[in-house]
């Protein structure tokens, strides 16, 4: 039964998947997404419909010319638009895409040369506080209490730096990856997840405490306000001309500047991936994924083993970086909280439940987290509080939805779903939603193969026949 | 190249391992595009030298010198850019990874990519990596398992994973070949093939090879000299037939029933 209806899933999948019906399946979806989202911008049943639509783009089987251009249309009109109705919407993307960078950068280290870091959202930190600290005013406040800023000090850079400082907090991290990484990899295993996962918590305590003797880092309450990037005078205005007949409504500046973090991120991202695609595809990724599988036999065939960590941990440290920088921007904000414990574990379950060491599966598994957490979780949440609002009852034990205890609000169970999230995909899918596959080489000696197979194959349906 | 020029050199090479001595005094040469074996009883420390010549030990005294460099103090991964490459007794593919991929990381020392040429995916990155897959696919051909270039290696039957493993070493283009029981688990047909593949591979390539064996038929048929070892030390050294009357290695090694049928 179950074997059945599986294979007519599978069928129905490959009918979709020939000759034109991908184009239709996609264009449909597309049309159909954009249409839920512009009627109801707050359903989030609209917004998976128009995600999926997305995501189809990249699995059906269609012309590379026409993927690309529907990606661009997907990414550079329809989101700006729907999101310009419904601001949330981008603020979700944006997290996305920076999740997405930092689980590619996680998925270099411990997807691609099997070492499990624990504390990498450190390089995050490293990031957001290198524009935090020369994108505000703290270098002017060294000998002042936190808290305690004189009016009108002024701002130590030009916010036109911002996107010099993307460069500079993925070279910095880099570097920091690097220092960190030459005593840390000299450790295997379960000591090496334990080390770093140390290091994590030094850089978080650091920040935490740098606000004496110099007041460096601001202490617990974080730096703010941190400078935007600036934008051209008239933009927002032309943007709303544009765009406000079409949805309605107008976006303030503020609005607007969460369509440029989108871009920025979307920028960022699609380095990320074009980096990791190919330094995959490459003499470093086979040393990557000869490291993982056994270090011995690696070194023994001239891969120098540490010096390949290294690389593996600087570049997955650098991605972490420029996002860093981002964020620090787009929150105008940065604090020691963000970058907790917590935070490095969340990265490491979309890489696990994306697909270790598959660069579609961290971004679909990036997506999957952001959006359970930030949409699905909270709109459960909505939802109890509106029923314990009303009359309503439970049904059978007729117990009042209002005298239910505040303790069983869905979103403060994110950890809790997570934990169950990580132990069902290890007993069902424990290579992840989108396993990693090794690259199929076209091979002349593969083709002579295959002719042969045919061959054969055609003879024995003769001598059958 | 000269003929009798000496490739590999050791002096006085010895490892400890707390109180064992695994490796006592090692005195050892091998000469270019000779097929040299190394024999003797479990536990002799036949392994254990291989790995000091090949950097995975480091030897506590003596030296060890290759093409009259000293390589003794140099990591694993230098020692495979000098060009000696090895296989391990039990093979050690890269199990997730195809066999292409597996040939092509025994190329690691030979290819030449700068981290900007693979982001830019220049022109001579792409020749590179052109150039790596013919020489795999090449490879492949050689030592017989062409065809399976996308299969995941431990997809592969037993011989065929000791077959790409020497194929990978090959990949590093080594002179000298260390080949940790190559024959262990074939039957007397697959190690036959091996055989001549070895043979093959001193005549048509030149390479040095040195073999760790058990198996008296092939050590007997191939080598052009052998050494034997006993509890770390060398006992005794000489060509195949010398070697097979030698009533020291008789006693240590082969037994009076095995001796008495190898002469006949």
């Amino acid at each position: 039964m179950k074997e059945s209806m599986r294979e007519s899933i599978a069928k129905i999948a490959k009918r979709l998947n020939t000759g034109r019906a991908p184009y239709i399946v996609s264009g449909v979806l597309i049309v159909v997404g954009t249409l839920l989202v512009y009627m109801s911008p707050r359903s989030i049943l609209a917004f998976l419909v128009f995600a999926t639509s997305g995501a189809m783009v990249y699995f059906l089987k269609m012309n590379k010319t026409v993927k690309l251009a529907l990606a661009v249309f997907i990414a550079v009109i329809l989101v700006p638009i729907l999101g310009a109705r419904n601001i949330f919407y981008l603020e979700v993307i944006f997290q996305i895409a920076v999740f997405a960078a930092l689980a590619l950068g996680l998925n270099i280290v411990v997807g691609f040369s099997g070492i499990l870091n624990l504390g990498y959202v450190a390089f995050y930190a490293v990031g957001a506080y290198l524009w935090g600290f020369f994108g505000s005013q703290q270098a002017f406040l060294l000998h002042e209490i936190p808290g305690t800023a004189p009016l009108n000090t002024p701002f130590l850079m030009a916010p036109e730096w911002f996107y010099i400082f993307v460069f500079l907090g993925i070279i910095v991290a880099a570097f920091v990856g690097l220092i960190l990484g030459l005593p840390v990899l000299r450790v295997r295993g379960d000591y090496l997840a334990i080390v770093t996962l140390g290091f994590g918590e030094v850089v978080r305590q650091l920040v935490n405490n740098l606000d004496k003797p110099l007041n460096l880092t601001n202490g617990p309450q974080g730096i703010t306000p941190i400078q935007r990037p600036p934008m051209p005078k008239g933009l927002v205005d032309a943007f709303n001309s544009m765009v406000s007949p079409l949805v309605g409504n107008q976006v303030t500046e503020s609005q607007f500047y969460n369509i440029v973090f989108y871009f920025i991120a979307l920028v960022v991202v699609i380095l990320a991936i074009i980096v990791t695609a190919r330094l995959d595809d490459s003499k470093i990724g086979r040393a990557w994924t000869a490291i993982r599988e056994d270090e011995l036999a690696a070194s023994a065939m001239g891969i120098p083993a540490n010096k390949m960590k290294l690389v593996a941990f600087a570049v997955g440290a650098s991605f972490a970086g420029g996002m860093g920088v981002i964020f620090a921007a787009s929150r105008t904000f940065v604090s020691p909280d963000s970058f907790n414990f917590m935070q490095s574990i969340g990265v490491l379950t979309m890489v696990i439940l994306g697909g270790i060491g598959s660069i579609p599966g961290v971004i679909i598994g990036a997506a999957v987290v952001i959006i359970l957490n930030l949409q699905v979780l909270q709109s459960f949440s909505l939802y109890l509080t509106q029923l314990r609002q009303s009359e309503a009852v439970i049904p059978i034990i007729n117990f009042a939805w209002k005298n239910l205890s505040t303790q069983l609000d869905p979103a403060k169970y994110q950890r809790l779903l997570f934990g169950l999230i990580l132990v069902l995909m290890m007993i069902y899918r424990p290579a992840g939603l989108l396993p990693a596959a090794r690259r199929k080489r076209e091979l002349k000696g593969n083709a002579e193969n295959d002719a042969l197979k045919a061959s054969k194959d055609a003879a024995k349906e003769k001598s059958n026949g | 190249m000269a003929e009798n020029e000496n490739l590999l050199v050791t002096t006085n090479v010895v490892k400890r391992f707390g109180g064992l001595t695994a490796v006592n005094k090692m005195n050892f040469n091998i000469e270019r595009g000779r097929i040299f074996s190394i024999i003797g009883p479990n536990g002799a420390g036949k392994t254990t030298f291989f790995n000091t010549i090949s950097g995975i030990y480091r030897a506590d005294e003596g030296s060890i010198e290759f093409k009259g460099k000293q390589i003794g103090k140099m990591s694993p991964d230098r020692i495979t850019a000098q060009r000696i490459a090895r296989t391990f007794q039990n093979i050690r593919l890269f199990s997730s990874m195809t066999v292409v991929e597996n040939i092509m990381i025994g190329s690691h020392t030979v290819l030449k990519q700068t981290p900007l040429e693979i982001l830019l995916r220049l022109r001579r990155f792409k020749d590179e990596e052109k150039k790596a897959e013919l020489k795999a696919e090449e490879l492949m051909e050689y030592v017989g398992v062409h065809g399976m270039g996308n299969e995941l290696a431990c997809n592969l039957p037993y011989g065929a994973q000791r077959r790409v493993e020497i194929a990978r070493a090959l990949a590093a283009q080594p002179e000298l070949l260390l080949l940790d029981e190559p024959t262990a688990g074939m039957n007397p047909n697959e190690s036959e093939d091996a055989l001549l593949l070895f043979q093959r591979l001193r005549d048509d390539l030149g390479i040095a090879i040195l073999l760790i064996e058990h198996d008296m038929r092939v050590v007997m048929k191939v080598s052009e000299r052998i050494t034997v070892m006993d509890y770390g030390e060398k006992i005794a050294e000489g060509l195949p037939k010398e070697i097979a009357a030698n009533p020291k290695v008789i006693e240590a090694y082969l037994g009076r029933g095995a001796a008495s049928g190898l002469s006949t």
